[in-house]
């Protein structure tokens, strides 16, 4: 009985084809974009989690000198004379590089400190004199032509990092000194003199930096999954919908209705795992393609390091298997319900499912209007990231459960409005259809505002992000020299040729606890006259030329909670805020001294970079000449275009993950409305018939089909543009801010608009398509028969 | 104790490669050798000698404490150099190695320390004399005209334990073999060697929560040399024995796949020195004991009929295994038979 029922049942979808691939479809790209990010996110957060073993902080406390300056060798000689189980580590980045070299001293390093497995190395080579640096493949086939020391693979490692002796980094990095020491667990706990203890943060710096990335990503892959659910529903009802008579049959034929729910539930279970497959298999394809880009973005604007390649996860595969099984489940469950309650005698009444109490309309409307309320409440009183994402959310539901409530209201008014009988009954026809419908428009909506919203973002980000670089690319040449000699032969060389060289030098210092960056800027008209604050005291400039004031970036400003006056302190003494300016793309804090100061400070800080300002009709020739001069590598020599150009290339590609989700979020809710549609379309003869029988054509009536999903995906898109708008302001003031600590302002741009609400027309014109042409295709007996079967 | 020459060299620099050694001069990779001709001086032989290979200031002692019960405890510095000469900072090539321990009869606790030269965390200073690897120390107390090692402090401490000793010779020190140079294979293998074994102990070994206030004697070897092992030895077992009518003897076996090698020095009870001529002494195993997962002898029958010796050596506590980086048993033993007394027994290569 119950194989021969399952059979019966099955039939359903072999008469069907069409209807079950739909099904299949929406529920393997809603798995399959949820598992996309999924995957993506597990690459990156596992690649931190190396980077961040890797940079030391795998939980170890360590000691640091207060000022941020090395520790002496004799300070931890001291140490562990006086019992301190501490172990050094000299550590920076690589001059003329990016190369991060991390000296340790196996000898006294903690085991859970251990990166490298020197066992199998020889402890006697890792510390000799030619001393072996251990870097990542990828890292390695870039540094063979430019060191002589020995490279040994140690696969566990982040790309750009090389750990190596202790004595070897600082050879290396020209430091005699120590920049923290790492302490054993069960230290004493009050740190010794002159020096300070720094605890890990539970979430390492690069998962809690990258953490609104990620978020973002997360709930486009969230938003992609709900909007792939739609469809999913849609089907399900629509064969649900049309298997009454069978399930009737079944059920008159002695099959009970646990039975029979059982086998419709078998039946569900088998097409979500074959989807769910598929699914994470397109996922991977997905997370494949995108991911290139994600590293890019990642490396960009974190510095974080992922490998563009992914690696397969046995839980990532059970988590997307499960959550198509857990979605299918969640989309039928209302059918299957139905099923259990079925009515055994009952006649038949396709439109029962899809006709609306005003009583659920209300409940709806309820519930929208306090998700807006509490939206705007979570946007005034939060803060942080979460408060940001919980307001969009909120927003966004609050909005697409009011959708059928307003879209009610107007086909409501308009056929009041509406003059003549078909006109009125087009209207009243529309609104007995959105019960059906209003999924699919809410899955639109969603698509619609997400895609304004960000689309606002992105473009008010770019605006203000190239008009920035334009200033803050002052110098037409940037140049890095290899070593101080070669530095100071080249200023000799290009002093006549140049109407400025301005030094940039930095050093690394902790600001307010985190890593941070220290520039000095020389006083010249290129920064009073260029350099864009945000804030400043009036007399900015000469306060900064004097040496008795600072700027600060604006994420340090934001995150601190500082005000224009406050000090900060530095090695050598706080100082005064007196200005602050936009940093975009960087996450560190950031202090700008002036150049004498930073010397004054910081020593031993590398003079190796500069800007010259030449006429920019002469920088190629120059820029060009200086390379050819000093046989400098590629990258040491960069005009300010080239930089511009890679940095929008960085900025691009940060967006470009961003905007294929987006595409395909679009992409997802069009496929929900065909799908919506396929299922009224089928059900709709009964109304239909009466129409035609009163002699409208058939044709007719396709048209005012067509017409009518067009003027509802219309409505739609207008409510979607006040929804996206709010959506790109609490995404730049609110999530921005927490997110990154900048706040942009923001543009519109109403031609984008246009261009959506173009797609967004064709989209639902493409959805009507099917419908419509089966409409137009209906023989008048399949009318008749409407009539036939009332009685 | 030149296996741990070579584990140590083994552990630290790679396999050295011994072949070729000529007994003289300078090896292939730049170390000084020993050599036969050289007479200590005193008190620069107290430090390090950055030229040779390995080196070690090797500290045993045998305690009781106020209830007669029997205690030893170890002080070690091991120094290896990856090449000659020294250098400051981590620049330096030498690599520093402290182990120390406490045994009970019923508990053997131990500890080990790394360090790097150059930058002060670990090191010998010849004079005044100190040899310390982090908080641990060997510090002199003599007073001006004495020898440096007359008179010392040491301290330790690791897991569990800890010590703090003060050592008092009662006569000057004895250099082992031909006038401290001492070979250690019939192929020619040696080191310079020479010994302080008359001293006389007082302090405290804490053992958990327990301070012990403890006295007792106690024997430190000074060692240095450039060579490994030849190829085909595979381990070594050392006696310091000192009887109770005062007399001291020194005396090892390197084990190789023949009847291996046996040196010898009697040390009078007036601190005369006598080298026994090579094979004179007789070691036998008694009994085996399981440690850490290997058959180890633990107790011996040693012989050395010139000086009419014929005495039964038995583990104080069998399981006084050091499970260092370089793992070897390291403890004390009480002696019967034709002499009695108490010292300290070691043996290395029992895998």
């Amino acid at each position: 009985m119950a194989r021969a029922g399952l059979t019966a049942l099955l039939s359903h979808w072999r008469r069907h084809p069409l209807q079950l691939a739909m099904l299949l479809l929406g529920l393997s790209l809603a798995t399959a974009l949820w598992s996309g990010v999924q995957a993506i996110n597990a690459e990156a957060r596992a690649s931190y989690a190396q980077a961040a073993g890797a940079l030391g902080q795998d939980g170890l406390d360590r000691l640091v000198s207060g000022d941020g300056a090395p520790i002496a060798v004799t300070v931890y000689a001291n140490l562990r004379r006086a019992g301190w189980d501490v172990s050094p580590v000299t550590e920076g980045v690589l001059i003329g590089t990016n190369l991060r070299v991390i000296g340790i001293d196996p000898l006294t390093l903690p085991a859970q400190a251990q990166q490298i497995d020197l066992a199998g190395a020889g402890l006697g080579d890792f510390i000799s004199a030619d001393s072996v640096l251990f870097v990542n493949a990828q890292t390695a086939a870039g540094l063979r032509t430019v060191t002589r020391y020995p490279i040994r693979v140690a696969p566990d490692l982040p790309s750009d990092v090389a750990i190596t002796d202790i004595s070897l980094a600082q050879r290396l990095l020209g430091q005699p000194g120590l920049s923290y020491l790492v302490l054993a667990p069960g230290n004493p706990k009050p740190a010794p003199a002159g020096l300070t203890l720094q605890t890990p943060q539970g979430a390492d710096d690069l998962a809690r930096l990258t953490d609104s990335f990620h978020l973002n990503l997360t709930a486009f892959g969230l938003l992609s999954f709900a909007v792939g659910l739609f469809i999913v529903y849609s089907a399900i009802g629509l064969a649900f919908e049309q298997r009454r008579p069978v399930f009737r049959t079944l059920r008159a034929l002695g099959l009970s209705a646990r039975a029979l729910t059982g086998l419709l539930l078998a039946e569900l279970l088998i097409l979500a795992l074959i989807a769910g497959v598929v699914g994470v298999a397109l996922g991977y394809l997905i997370a494949g393609a995108l991911l290139p880009d994600v590293a890019a973005t990642l490396r960009g604007l974190y510095g974080a390091d992922v490998p563009g390649t992914l690696s397969l996860r046995p839980a990532w595969w059970a988590a997307g298997i499960g959550i198509a099984v857990a979605g299918t489940l969640v989309a039928a469950a209302q059918s299957l319900w139905r099923i259990w309650h079925l009515p055994l005698l009952a006649t038949a009444h396709p439109r029962a499912w899809a006709r609306a109490s005003s009583l659920a309309l209300r409940w709806q409307a309820g519930a929208g209007v306090g998700l807006l309320v509490a939206a705007v409440a979570l946007g005034m009183a939060g803060d942080g990231l979460w408060a940001g994402f919980a307001t969009l959310g909120a927003v966004l539901i609050g909005a697409a459960l009011l959708l059928p409530v307003v879209l009610t209201i107007l086909t409501a008014t308009a056929q009041r409005m509406a003059r003549g009988v078909l006109a009125q009954w087009f209207w009243a026809d529309t609104r007995q259809q959105l019960p059906g419908l209003s999924l699919a428009l809410m899955a639109l909506l969603l698509a619609l505002a997400a895609n304004v919203g960000v689309g606002t973002m992105v473009a008010s980000f770019r605006l203000t992000f190239t008009g920035w670089l334009d200033q803050r690319l002052a110098s037409e040449i940037y140049v890095t020299a290899r070593t101080p000699d070669e530095a100071a032969q080249m200023l000799q060389w290009l002093a006549p040729q140049t109407d400025a060289i301005l030094p940039i030098w930095a050093a690394e210092t902790p600001l307010a606890g985190q890593p941070g960056d220290v520039f000095g800027m020389t006083d010249h008209a290129t920064y009073r006259d260029n350099w864009p604050l945000l804030y400043a005291i009036p007399d900015v400039w000469g306060q900064m030329a004097a040496g008795t004031a600072v700027l600060v970036n604006e994420q340090f400003y934001r995150r601190e909670r500082l005000a224009l006056g406050d000090t900060v302190a530095l090695p050598g003494g706080a100082l005064p805020i007196a200005g602050v300016y936009s940093d975009y793309g960087n996450p560190k804090p950031q202090v700008i001294l002036s150049t004498d100061q930073l010397i004054a400070r910081f020593q031993d800080v590398p003079r190796l970079r500069y800007g010259l300002r030449v006429d920019p009709a002469q920088a190629p020739a120059l820029a060009a000449a200086l390379q050819a001069k000093f046989a400098l590598p590629d990258g040491s020599v960069l005009e300010n275009a080239s930089i511009k150009a890679m940095s929008l290339q960085v900025f691009e590609r940060t967006f470009a993950v961003t905007a294929a989700l987006n595409v395909l979020t679009l992409g997802v809710a069009g496929l929900a409305m065909f799908a919506s549609l396929m299922t009224l379309s089928g059900m709709r003869l009964p109304q239909l018939a009466p129409v035609w029988a009163m002699g409208l054509t058939k044709r007719r009536l396709a048209g005012l089909d067509f017409a009518r999903t067009l003027a509802l995906a219309a409505l739609t898109l207008l409510m979607a543009l006040p929804l996206g708008l709010v959506l790109a302001w609490v995404l730049l003031a609110v999530v921005n801010v927490a997110a990154f600590g900048w706040r942009l302002p923001m543009y519109v741009f109403p031609m984008d608009w246009l261009r959506l609400a173009g797609f967004a027309l064709i989209a639902a014109g493409l959805a009507a398509l099917g419908p419509w042409r089966s409409l137009a295709r209906l023989v008048p007996a399949d009318l008749l028969k409407v009539f036939a079967n009332e009685h | 104790m030149n296996t741990k020459i070579l584990m140590a060299a083994l552990l630290l620099a790679g396999p050295a490669t011994a072949q070729g050694f000529a007994g003289m001069g300078q090896t292939a990779d730049g170390f000084a050798t020993p050599d036969p001709a050289y007479r200590f001086a005193f008190p620069a032989d107290h430090g390090a000698h950055a030229d040779f290979r390995i080196e070690w200031w090797y500290l045993t002692t045998t305690l009781q404490g106020p209830d007669g019960t029997e205690y030893g405890a170890q002080w070690t510095l091991f120094r290896t150099a990856l090449a000659p000469g020294e250098a400051s900072g981590f620049a330096s090539p030498q690599l520093w190695m402290g182990h120390a321990a406490v045994t009970t009869p019923d508990a053997h606790l131990f500890a080990e320390r790394l360090g790097r030269g150059g930058i002060g965390q670990a090191g010998v200073v010849a004079a005044p004399f100190e040899a310390w690897i982090d908080d641990w120390q060997m510090i002199s107390r003599a007073g001006p005209g004495q020898d440096a090692l007359s008179a010392l402090d040491i301290t330790a401490n690791g897991d569990g334990f800890s010590y703090d000793l003060a050592l008092q010779a009662t006569l000057p020190i004895v250099a082992q073999g031909a006038q401290g140079y001492s070979v250690k294979s019939a192929a020619g293998q040696a080191s310079h060697y020479f010994s302080q074994p008359f001293y006389t102990v007082a302090g405290t070994i804490t053992v958990g929560a327990d301070a012990i206030p403890v006295t007792g004697q106690a024997w430190l070897d000074r060692e240095w040399s450039s060579q490994p092992l030849a190829p085909d030895q595979t381990g070594w077992d050392w006696f310091s024995l000192m009887f109770d009518d005062g007399a001291r003897l020194m005396g090892f076996r390197l084990r190789d796949a023949g009847a291996g090698y046996t040196s010898a020095t009697w040390i009078a009870a007036d601190g005369v020195a006598t080298p026994m001529p090579p094979n004179s002494l007789r070691v036998t195993p008694l009994r085996m004991a399981t440690v850490a997962g290997r058959d180890v002898p633990v107790d011996w029958r040693v012989e050395l009929p010139d000086k009419a010796v014929d005495v039964t050596v038995a583990a104080l506590n069998p399981q006084a295994f050091m499970a260092t980086s370089v793992p070897y048993w390291e403890g004390p033993i009480r002696i019967s038979g034709s002499h009695t007394g108490r010292g300290y027994l070691e043996m290395t290569g029992y895998e």
